[in-house]
């Protein structure tokens, strides 16, 4: 039977040496939130790293005694007897540098000014994400991983693990992802950041010192970004031309369900998500392209991966397509890595990754009992 | 589990009598990976197979083997040229529909190509054509309107294609259920093996 895994509790650990950015700037000490699910075991060999999304965190699975309702965002994959099992795994689950969740960001306190770092943080990337993580595994006295696991922009860390460390990952677990943007994925980015941009009550980034937040357009960008990860099919399924009263009533209120529908997870998502951090999260997207260091070429990119890899994607994705992770599957296949590519029929859009599906899960399922077995 | 696949699956033995150890193989069509998994097991082959069914993709995954979820009548644009010793093609051929097209893949992709099909022209199905049926039997287990086969031939039309495709046939394995045939083996054989490459 699976099950979930009960209460957890949040950490937070300190790095006190110093972390360089790729944009040139560093941060003296940082700090990240993370969780642990399971046991590591005497070798320290069975542990999984969870990479986060855009808008995800450390609260992967379970829930917290003070807020039952506040279950992880991938408790459906990880848990006793799921996918990614805690009976057999030790599951780390951390919210990335520049997050909005506890992590080190732009609305932590500048120690050397005591006002939030807003505008001054440093720019992001994969790379910079990857290296505060192996801090992380260092402190939790991990040398290797069993298995990184991400979907979406978190599958992009999990490339670049394998890429960056080869020797510390033994299984590469890529959802749902892409080598690179497509432009017109770069495109939807900057209308997602020009509606923050623009937000008068922005300031620059420095909105912390104004007591104000720019709502307006952290709104608009979760709106739009939220129509992309859906399908066509998937909204017009769940929503279709359905009207809230009925009638049309000639204004421009919400009328239509779909507006009901934006509009709310627009408003939820900007009463809690930081838009210094969302410019940060879509500029990493952005600039991640491993293959940038090799003329455009991706299997030189992978010449020193080590990693076996699982790639998967869905069928309905169209911001991260099945062609995209084939590309990832043909550099590996050139370096004669051992890859499996499952292609899921899915209705949901990019948010497949995200949804239980038999033949995801049993492929998820079937693929890490085997890197259990090898854990010795 | 060996020796049971080998016993189920008579032209396995067939092609992996072929193989030599350590050499890299694509299997098409690789069903759950059984092949693969028997010639990594007894010939530390280094194999990827390609299969289009969700649920053989699971189980490929369940059975260590590396899989690639893809559409043979796609054809083989994920693998590069000359990348692989064998390409095989096992019982899959008589159900693709550009099998021209797959079979300049299969020597575009690898070294040698192994490819073994029900013989159409095995005289139990030429009997039962003669009784004014199409054949059903235990290799071709369907009926004519439920069939996912679409290109069926006989040993002579195979020989032919490889001929008007500039293909060189380096060996041929025919059997049918009593074992090995060598006398009449387009009216003998009910399952035939064929090995074969590019002409230089």
């Amino acid at each position: 039977m699976s099950g979930s895994v009960g209460i957890v509790s949040a950490q937070r650990a300190t790095f006190e040496e110093p972390l360089s950015f790729s944009c040139g700037k560093v941060l003296p000490r940082f700090e990240l939130m993370y969780e642990t699910y399971g046991t590591l075991n005497a070798a320290k060999s069975n542990a999984i790293l969870i990479c986060h999304a855009l808008s995800g965190h450390h609260h992967v699975a379970g829930r917290y005694a003070d807020d039952e309702k506040n279950i992880g965002w991938w408790d459906n994959m990880i848990g006793p007897g799921k996918p990614v099992d805690t009976n057999k795994f030790f599951v780390i689950g951390l919210n990335n540098l520049g997050g909005c969740h506890g992590s080190t960001g732009p609305s932590s306190i500048d120690s050397a000014s005591g006002k939030p770092y807003g505008s001054d943080f440093p720019m992001v990337t994969v790379e910079d994400w990857v290296h505060a993580q192996a801090r992380l595994a260092d402190m939790l006295g991990i040398r290797q991983f069993a298995a990184i696991i991400g979907g979406s922009l978190g599958g992009m860390q999990a490339m670049q693990w394998s890429i960056t460390y080869p020797e510390r990952v033994r299984n590469v677990l890529a959802i749902a992802t892409a080598p690179h943007l497509t432009t017109e994925n770069i495109a939807f980015n900057d209308v997602a950041r020009n509606a923050i941009l623009t937000d008068p009550d922005f300031h620059g980034g420095d909105f912390y010192q104004f007591g104000v937040v720019p709502t307006r357009g952290l709104r608009l960008a979760r709106m739009l970004g939220h129509i992309t990860y859906l399908s066509d099919d998937a909204m017009a399924g769940k929503f279709g031309r359905g009207l809230r009263s009925g009638e049309y009533k000639y204004g421009y209120d919400i009328e239509f369900e779909v507006e009901s529908y934006l509009r709310y997870q627009g408003d939820k998502f900007a009463a809690y998500f930081d838009a210094n951090t969302y410019l940060l999260m879509t500029k990493a997207l952005d600039y991640f392209d491993p293959a940038r260091h090799t003329e455009h070429n991706l299997a030189r990119a992978f010449a020193n991966v080590q990693a076996n890899f699982l790639v998967v994607s869905f069928s309905s994705d169209w911001r991260f397509s099945p062609d995209r992770s084939r590309e990832i599957v043909k550099a590996l296949l050139h370096n004669k890595r051992d890859v499996s590519y499952a292609e899921i029929t899915s209705q949901h859009g990019h948010d497949s990754f995200l949804m239980q599906d038999e033949q995801y899960f049993a492929v998820m399922r079937n693929y890490l009992e085997r890197v259990a077995g090898e854990c010795k | 589990m060996n020796t049971s696949i080998i016993q189920s699956r008579p032209d396995f033995a067939a092609i992996a009598a072929w193989i030599p150890q350590g050499s890299s193989v694509l299997d098409l069509g690789c069903g759950d990976g059984s092949l693969l998994r028997y010639l990594r097991e007894t010939r530390d082959v280094r194999g990827y197979g390609v299969e289009i069914s969700d649920a053989n993709i699971a189980a490929c995954i369940a059975n260590g083997v590396n899989v690639i979820q893809n559409d043979l009548d796609h054809g083989l644009a994920d693998f590069e040229s000359d990348s692989f010793d064998f390409v095989i093609l096992s019982q899959t051929l008589q159900a693709t529909r550009h099998t021209e097209a797959l079979m300049k893949e299969i020597v575009r992709v690898g070294r040698d190509g192994i490819v073994s099909f029900p013989n159409f022209g095995y005289w139990k199905n030429r009997l039962q054509i003669m009784q004014g049926h199409m054949p059903v039997s235990k290799i071709l287990p369907y009926q004519w309107y439920d069939t996912p086969n679409v290109h069926l031939c006989t040993l002579n039309d195979f020989e032919l294609l490889c001929d008007h495709l500039g293909l060189r046939i380096l060996g041929r394995h025919v059997m049918n259920d009593s074992g090995d045939v060598n006398l009449l083996p387009n009216l003998r054989g009910s399952v035939a093996v064929y090995r074969f490459k590019r002409e230089a």
